[in-house]
C-alpha cells in the first residue's frame, strides 16, 4: 500500500509541476503531445543494441525539463520505481548473447526506458492531464475516452484516500497476516467496490444538479501560434536529423582526428 | 509491455488495432447514451487503479498478488464502458507510472483491455456462466475466463516482443516462461474477481443485476452488434501487421549485415553503416562522452536560475569556503 501512497503523492506532485510558468508550460499542449509522440516513435525505431546513436535524443527530455523547471528529483524518483522490471527486461541478454553484444543489447533497452519514460514524465509535469487530455481532444480522441481521462483523475485521489484507509484499518485488525489473504480479497474490495458505485452515484445526482449533460466542457484556451509551429518544426527537424545522423559518432571521428593531428598517438 | 521492447511497426499496428477498438466502444456507448455512465465509470477506473495496488497473500506460496481489473470491470460495465475504463487507467499510467510507455500504450490496452473485454467475456463467461450472479457455476466461470484472458494477454506480449526484435530473448523459451506464471496470476486474479463479484451478489444483488440489464436491454443485443465491429478492425489490423512485418522483415537484413560485418573486420576495414556492431573503440568512447556532457550542459544551462544571489556568489569561491556539504 505505500505504493499506492506513494503513486497519488508523485501524481499530485505532477499536477502541482504542470500549474507552474514557464516558456514549456505555455506552449499549447497539442504541440507537446505531437513531438513527445513523434520522439517515442523514432526512439523506438532504432535497431536493436543501438546505444551511442540513442545518446542525443536525452536532450529532449533534459531541455524540456531544464526549461519547464520540472525537479530532477521528480524524474528521477518516478524513473526509479519500475526500474526493477525493466532491469528484469533488459539484463537476459548479458546471458543470452555473449560477450559485447548482451550489454549493448542491455543497455540499449536501459537507454530506452530511461528517454521514453522521461519524456512522457516531462509532457505530463509540464502539460497536466487536463492539458493532455484536451489536446487528445482536438486531435481526435473520441470524447468519451478524453472525457472518462478527466473523471477517472478527479476521482482518484478520492478513492485512494478510501482505499488507504480502509487498508489501514484492514491491516491493524490483522494479526501474524491473518486476513491477508486471498480470502479477503472479496469482502474488502467488494466493500470497496460498492462504496464506490455509490460515490458515483452521488457524483452523478450532484453533477446533474449542475446541469450535465454527458460531456464536459473543455474551457482551456486554445491557440496554436507562431511558438508552437516553431517548437514542433524544430524539434521535429532535429529529432529526425539526430535519427538520420549519428552525431556521437561523428564527434568520436573528429576526436580522433584532432588527437592524431596534434601528434597523440 | 514497455516502450523500450517495442518496434514502431509493431507499436503502431497495436495503436491503430486498439485505437479501432475505442472508437467502436466510443459509438457503443454514445448509442446507450446513458449519461449516469459517466461517471460510473470515472469511479470504476479509480478503484480499478487503486484496487491493483491492494495486496492479498497467495496461499502456500510466500508472494502476493493483486487484481487486474479488466475482466471485472467487463462483467460489471459490459465491454464497451469496460474497454474505456482500462484504457483511461492505462493511459494514466503510461505517462505517469513509467513502466509502460506511450507507444506501448496500444499493445497494453489490446492485451489488457481488448483481450478480456471482446475476446474472454463474450466467447468464455458468457457461454458458461449461466444467468444467475453468485452461483458457483458463475465463479468458476469467471475464474476460467480470467485464465483465458490471461494466457491470451502473455502470449500477446511474447509475441510483441519477439517480432519487435528489440529484445533478444528468443520466443519459445520466452514463451514457456511467460504462460505458466500467467497461468498463476490468472488464477489469483479469476479467484480475487470471482471473489469481489460474489461479494457484491451476495450483499447487493442489484448492483449486477443492473450491469447485466444494461447489456441485455430489449433489441440492444449488445454482444454481436458491438464485438463485430472490433472484430472486423482486429481483422484488419492483423492484415495491417502482416504486410507492415513482411515489408519490415525483408528490410532488415540482420544476417547480411553480420556477414557484411564479419567480412569487414576481417579485412581490416571499418564498417559504415553499422556503428552499433563495431567494437567498442576510442572514437565511439569519446563520442558517448561529449553526448553526454553536451546533454548535461544543454540541461544545467537551460535550467531556471534561481535565489540569484547564492548562485552568483558559489561559483566564484573556489573550494576555500570549506566544506559547507
Amino acid at each position: 500500500m505505500r505504493s499506492l501512497a506513494a503513486a497519488l503523492d508523485g501524481l499530485l506532485s505532477a499536477e502541482e509541476a504542470a500549474r507552474g510558468e514557464s516558456p514549456v508550460h505555455e506552449l499549447d499542449s497539442r504541440a507537446k503531445v505531437l513531438v513527445t509522440a513523434l520522439f517515442v516513435v523514432l526512439v523506438a525505431s532504432f535497431p536493436a543494441r543501438a546505444v551511442a546513436p540513442l545518446l542525443p535524443f536525452l536532450l529532449f527530455p533534459v531541455v524540456l525539463a531544464a526549461r519547464g523547471g520540472v525537479p530532477a528529483a521528480f524524474l528521477g524518483a518516478r524513473l526509479l520505481v519500475p526500474l526493477p522490471f525493466v532491469l528484469l527486461l533488459a539484463l537476459p541478454a548479458l546471458v543470452l548473447e555473449p560477450g559485447e553484444t548482451g550489454w549493448r543489447s542491455a543497455a540499449s533497452i536501459l537507454l530506452r526506458y530511461a528517454a521514453t519514460a522521461s519524456a512522457a514524465l516531462v509532457l505530463l509535469a509540464t502539460t497536466g492531464i487536463a492539458g493532455v487530455a484536451s489536446a487528445l481532444r482536438s486531435l481526435g480522441v473520441p470524447r468519451a475516452l478524453v472525457t472518462q481521462l478527466l473523471v477517472l483523475v478527479r476521482y482518484l485521489f478520492v478513492l485512494g484516500e478510501e482505499t488507504l484507509r480502509m487498508d489501514r484499518a484492514r491491516q491493524q485488525r490483522s494479526f501474524g497476516g491473518r486476513g491477508l489473504g486471498l480470502a479477503g480479497a472479496g469482502p474488502f474490495l467488494g466493500t470497496l467496490l460498492l462504496r464506490s458505485w455509490d460515490r458515483a452515484d452521488r457524483v452523478h445526482r450532484a453533477m446533474r444538479a449542475r446541469g450535465f449533460d454527458g460531456t464536459l466542457p473543455d474551457s482551456r484556451p486554445k491557440r496554436f501560434g507562431a511558438a508552437e509551429a516553431l517548437f514542433v518544426a524544430g524539434w521535429s527537424a532535429l529529432l529526425v536529423a539526430l535519427r538520420i545522423v549519428d552525431v556521437p559518432a561523428l564527434l568520436g571521428h573528429a576526436a580522433r582526428s584532432a588527437f592524431a593531428a596534434a601528434g597523440v598517438p | 509491455m514497455a516502450d523500450a521492447l517495442l518496434s514502431p511497426a509493431v507499436g503502431g499496428t497495436l495503436w491503430a488495432a486498439s485505437a479501432a477498438a475505442v472508437a467502436g466502444a466510443s459509438r457503443g456507448l454514445r448509442r446507450e447514451a446513458d449519461d449516469r455512465k459517466v461517471p460510473l465509470m470515472g469511479v470504476a477506473g479509480a478503484f480499478v487503479f487503486a484496487a491493483q495496488m491492494v495486496n492479498f497473500a497467495v496461499p502456500g506460496t510466500g508472494s502476493s498478488g493483486h487484481l487486474g481489473g479488466g475482466l471485472l470491470l467487463a462483467v460489471l460495465l459490459g465491454p464497451d464502458a469496460a474497454l474505456l475504463v482500462m484504457t483511461s487507467v492505462l493511459a494514466l499510467q503510461a505517462l505517469f507510472f513509467a513502466d509502460g510507455g506511450l507507444l506501448a500504450l496500444g499493445a497494453n490496452v489490446f492485451n489488457l483491455g481488448v483481450v478480456p473485454a471482446y475476446l474472454a467475456l463474450p466467447l468464455v463467461f458468457r457461454p458458461l456462466a449461466g444467468r444467475v450472479p453468485g452461483t458457483r457455476r458463475w465463479a468458476a466461470a469467471t475464474v476460467l475466463s480470467a485464465v483465458v484472458a490471461l494466457q491470451l494477454g502473455a502470449f500477446g506480449v511474447v509475441l510483441e516482443t519477439t517480432l519487435s526484435g528489440i529484445s533478444s530473448l528468443p520466443f519459445v523459451p520466452f514463451l514457456l516462461a511467460m504462460q505458466p506464471i500467467h497461468l498463476a496470476i490468472g488464477l489469483v486474479e479469476g479467484l480475487a474477481t470471482a471473489a469481489v463479484l460474489g461479494f457484491v451478489a451476495r450483499s447487493r444483488p442489484e448492483v449486477l443485476a443492473s450491469a447485466a440489464g444494461s447489456s441485455s436491454l430489449p433489441g440492444a443485443e449488445p454482444a454481436p452488434r458491438s464485438v463485430r465491429p472490433v472484430l472486423v478492425g482486429l481483422l484488419a489490423g492483423a492484415l495491417l501487421a502482416g504486410g507492415v512485418l513482411a515489408l519490415f522483415a525483408s528490410k532488415r537484413p540482420d544476417g547480411l549485415e553480420w556477414s557484411v560485418e564479419r567480412t569487414a573486420r576481417a579485412s581490416g576495414q571499418s564498417v559504415p553503416g553499422a556503428p552499433g556492431r563495431a567494437p567498442l573503440g576510442i572514437p565511439e568512447v569519446a563520442g558517448i562522452l561529449a553526448t553526454l556532457l553536451v546533454v548535461t550542459g544543454a540541461g544545467f544551462a537551460l535550467a531556471p536560475r534561481r535565489r540569484k544571489p547564492d548562485g552568483a556568489r558559489s561559483p566564484e569561491s573556489p573550494g576555500g569556503a570549506g566544506p559547507r556539504r
